[in-house]
């Protein structure tokens, strides 16, 4: 008898929705299974608390792939993405530094600190955007893979070959540095700027369990460019609606297309039949059967539950368990009576206006005074401890988007950064108080309304953000955004093509290439080579 | 020296970028913030304030005011309900349009006009002999216009009554706190939204009321930057952008018909005699050589174009209004007249005269972009306005 199916997804994030998009869209028949009663996974909005919609984990929308906007007609699905135009960083001392939408305006604001930062913050600027847009197209292509000498795969870094052919001899070099350094010593040869150092730096730590200092993390600096070229998509901002409001709009036009999304539907294992992935069972009892199925998961999770082992090859098993979802990350979102009012705000009045503090709420937030400020925060978490001042990313999703709070009130959603996996002693409710307290008492540091303002908060650890999302330890990426973990090598070597050791099995999670964050290009690519295999 | 508007109190300090254009010899902002885009995203997303003083404003009163306006008018006056708003064109006798605007029924003999270019002679001269009085109160009047979804919220809070029940394409007097208004339920941005008429004394205040009650609402002061884009979304038509008014045409061919720029659903050849009916019934006969359409621009068209100069399409920012030229082949067949990024609907969207009969939905066209000083061309496909409609709209 026929499948009912052509292809089972497992998993409704929003890999798994824009994978099933793309099979539907190429008239396969296709089922998703998600676990929990709401689609997106580490990309939902719910309202927590009556009236008060979080973006309960990620709350940025960053390199969501334009083609994908395009393709699957998010905007008709009603995906909007609202401007997040400025970050403020207040500092220790109650000054600040402020990156604004507008070029002069932030020079301004990068003199008031140092002349000479003011120039390179120009000429970083020019250089970082040309190397991501040679490196760009990678994200939107299946990672070459230099050990297979196949002719596709020359083909393939002959394209790539092509993109860096056209940089400047400077540029290259730059390229080389950034794949090797740290973010601190990149940032380094650039600025004297201790906050604009902290703050950029930042983004090279984000999901990952190293410090600022650590070789390795100057590359996802580079991230914030490939956005700026997509500009015009707003592939950086604040999603309407939360970013559920992403997810939704994806299972809306996977519907459309005629994807089935089956809710509250846990899968508990692949069932293989010699070599081939044939079907799922279902936690309740059900077997259901497709010609492909694909995961969405993070490689351990696909590979070392749901998959029996010993229908893998253990060198590939090793190299699962090998890879890194070292979880860093925590989150708590605030329901809160009034804005914060930031010490700082004296200062940003006094050299910019009386508007100045309403604009900087309605960007991003970013508590990073200094490298050294997030290098201790790390330093707490080496040793298996949260960070007692934490590194903080926070946005304002009420004075973006009015719906998402009471009238007058408002919604603040804090990342936070270091909050280890591997908590010493293990996280319990308590430890879980203690982190949320520890990140509220710093940031009251900054904002001393911040105590009273609060009108409920969640606090999530990383055993909560796994036990909700089910990503393996919390990791926020499936899997670190480290060198050794990207392009033909997410999430194991030679499995970088989205193909796994089973036959007629695919992955297509953050966990594969092009890696983590909204982004997916993971769903697209897998289902164009399934697509292909098919021929 | 330029007007200001009987807001500019309040207006003046929040224009942060300086950024002043000129409407109708007033001074009107163009975006308060240094760039509009916040502003778009609170027409659509939130609630926008925009000043819209600066229209031509009309009061035709009197036992034959219905039937003036009638003999004016491409629409059916007579039809428009105590309460209702017609949207209409009126053209000169050989049937071109001379402006567009809106009519607005507040009692059976009692109407009131808003136009882009000054009309004051023109409805007089056409209103000789008849029982009607007809008052220019543009400078007399002060007018705000409140677009977005939280619009009628922000309203609600104010108002005596509640607007829930004013439907789309009507007016009613309403007090808002203690203020007299009349509001309508009409705008320029395909959104739900409304615009708000008073006398100049209340202008300060009635703008302090509205920025205060839609505050938790994320309310936006807006400048005509913002507007632009979101009427090209719309597929609303700008005099002197879009078309030229038959007033103001230099020869001939500048001048258009509404069957033309897809108004021909405003005109009522059923209705009694009215100026330019015989011109305008010959022309529905005929048939019009030239439609106003849409063109969606092929987005990876349009990359490969900028690609050819190692380029990423640069599309963001203001909407454009000069004449670009669109071709079939490489045969001329019309031009864009205005056009933008759209980014809500995350398109590159372009208002266009095209002649038959490459103007039937889904020809394929190519629109003319420069890149890098080279003029290239972009694949486009001929589709229906609005490009954006949302069901708020009229709900
Ligand atoms: C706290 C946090 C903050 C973040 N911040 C940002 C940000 O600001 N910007 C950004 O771009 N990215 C951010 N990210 C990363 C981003 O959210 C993820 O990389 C992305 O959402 C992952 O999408 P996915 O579809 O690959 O996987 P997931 O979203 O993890 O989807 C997997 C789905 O599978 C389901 N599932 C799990 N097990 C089973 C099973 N056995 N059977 C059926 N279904 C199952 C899960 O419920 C889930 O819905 C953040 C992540 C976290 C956790």
């Amino acid at each position: 008898m026929a499948n009912p199916f052509d292809v089972i997804v497992i998993g409704g994030g929003h890999n798994g929705l824009i994978n099933a998009a793309y099979l539907a869209r190429a008239r396969k028949k296709v089922m998703v299974l998600e676990r929990r009663h709401l689609v997106g996974g580490a990309a939902v909005t719910e309202e927590i608390f009556p009236g008060y919609k979080f973006s309960e984990f990620s709350y940025v929308v960053s390199l969501l792939r334009p083609e994908i906007i395009r393709e699957l007609e998010l905007a008709k699905h009603g995906l909007e993405i609202l401007p997040l135009p400025s970050t403020f960083t207040p500092t220790l001392d109650h000054d600040y530094i402020a990156f604004w939408d507008d070029h002069d305006e932030t020079r301004r604001e990068i003199y008031r600190h140092s002349p000479h930062d003011a120039d390179a913050y120009d000429d970083y600027g020019f250089q970082m955007y040309q190397m991501a847009k040679a490196i760009r197209p990678i994200l939107s292509m299946i990672p070459p893979d230099p050990a297979a000498l196949s002719f596709t795969e020359l083909r393939r870094l002959l394209q790539l070959g092509q993109f860096a052919r056209s940089l400047p001899e400077k540029t290259i070099y730059q390229l080389y540095k950034l794949m090797t350094m740290s973010a601190a010593d990149f940032l380094d040869e650039w600025f004297d700027c201790v906050p604009l150092k902290g703050t950029k730096t930042a983004s090279g730590i984000i999901g990952t369990f190293m410090g600022p200092r650590s070789p390795g993390t100057a590359y996802v600096l580079l991230h914030h460019y490939m956005g700026e070229i997509d500009g015009a998509f707003r592939a950086w901002g604040f999603a309407k609606g939360g970013t559920g409001g992403v997810s939704e709009a994806i299972a809306s036009s996977a519907r459309a297309l005629g994807v089935e999304i089956r809710l509250s539907a846990p899968v508990s294992r692949v069932i293989v039949r010699n070599g081939r992935a044939v079907g799922v069972a279902l936690e309740n009892g059900d077997d259901l059967y497709a010609d492909t199925i694909v995961s969405s998961l993070d490689p351990k999770r696909t590979f070392l539950k749901l998959v029996d082992e010993k229908e893998l090859p253990d060198d590939f098993v090793d190299s699962i368990r090998r890879f890194k979802t070292r979880g860093s990350s925590g989150k708590v979102n605030l329901a809160l009576s009034e804005l914060p009012r930031f010490a700082a705000f004296e200062s940003l009045v006094r050299h910019n206006d009386s508007a100045a503090p309403m604009r900087a709420l309605r960007g991003a937030v970013s508590i990073s005074p200094s490298i050294e400020y997030i290098e201790r925060a790390f330093d707490d978490a080496k040793y298996g401890n949260f960070s007692q001042r934490p590194y903080m990313d926070m946005i304002i999703p009420s004075l973006i988007d009015p719906q998402m709070a009471p009238p007058g009130k408002h919604v603040m959603s804090i990342f936070v950064q270091y909050a280890p996996y591997n908590l010493n002693g293990g996280w319990n409710d308590a430890r879980r108080e203690a982190f949320g307290d520890a990140v509220i008492n710093t940031l009251a540091e900054f904002a001393p309304n911040i105590k009273s303002a609060i009108l409920h908060r969640q606090v999530l650890t990383p055993w909560d953000v796994e036990e909700i999302t089910g990503l393996t330890e919390g990791n926020i990426f499936a899997g670190e955004l480290a060198l050794h973990q990207l392009f033909f090598l997410r999430p194991a070597p030679r499995w970088g093509s989205y193909r796994t050791p089973l036959r007629h099995f695919y992955q297509c999670g953050s966990g594969t290439h092009p890696g983590g964050g909204i982004m997916g290009a993971g769903g697209r690519l897998a289902a164009l080579e399934i697509l292909k295999d098919e021929k | 020296m330029l007007r200001h508007t009987p807001f500019h109190s309040r207006t003046a300090p929040l224009c942060e970028g300086q950024n002043w254009r000129r409407w109708a010899g007033y001074l009107a902002a163009g975006s308060y913030e240094l760039t509009h885009e916040r502003e778009y995203w609170a027409i659509r997303n939130a609630a926008a304030l925009l000043d819209v003083t600066p229209l031509y404003k009309y009061v035709v009163q009197g036992p034959d005011a219905a039937r003036v306006l009638n003999h004016i008018m491409t629409r059916d006056i007579a039809k428009c309900a105590v309460g209702q708003v017609m949207y209409t064109p009126w053209c000169d006798d050989d049937g071109k349009v001379l402006d567009d605007g809106t009519v607005h029924r507040r009692a059976e003999d009692l109407f009131f006009v808003t136009s882009a270019d000054p009309n004051y002679l023109w409805f007089c001269e056409n209103a000789q002999g008849m029982r009607v009085t007809i008052e220019d109160v543009s400078d007399a009047t002060a007018a705000l216009s409140l677009q977005g979804p939280n619009s009628r919220k922000i309203l609600n809070r104010l108002a005596a009554g509640i607007l829930d029940g004013l439907g789309y394409f009507r007016t009613t007097p309403m007090q808002l706190r203690e203020l007299p208004t009349v509001i309508s339920r009409t705008g320029y941005t395909g959104d739900l939204g409304y615009e708000i008429w008073t006398e100049n004394q209340y202008a300060e205040p009635l703008w302090d009321a509205l920025m205060q009650a839609g505050e938790d609402y994320g309310i936006t002061p807006m400048g005509i930057l913002a507007l632009d884009v979101a009427r090209i979304e719309a597929g609303l038509i700008l005099i002197e952008t879009d078309y030229t008014s038959a007033r103001r045409a230099r020869i001939e061919g500048q001048k258009s018909s509404p069957y033309e720029i897809n108004l021909g659903w405003t005109v009522n050849l059923d209705k009694g005699n009215f100026i330019g009916k015989r011109a305008l019934a010959q022309h529905k006969k005929r048939g019009s050589d030239w439609q106003f359409v849409g063109l969606d621009v092929d987005w990876v068209a349009l990359e490969n174009v900028y690609a050819q100069e190692g380029l990423h399409p640069a599309v963001a920012g203001p909407a454009w209004r000069q004449s670009t030229p669109v071709y079939a082949d490489d045969k001329w067949v019309g031009y864009g007249s205005s056009g933008c990024w759209s980014p809500i609907l995350k398109k590159y969207i372009v208002l266009a005269h095209i002649q038959a009969p490459y103007n039937e939905i889904g020809t394929n066209l190519n629109l003319e972009v420069t890149v890098e000083h080279k003029r290239k061309q972009a694949a486009a496909t001929v589709v229906k306005t609005p490009f954006y409609d949302p069901a708020r709209k009229k709900k």
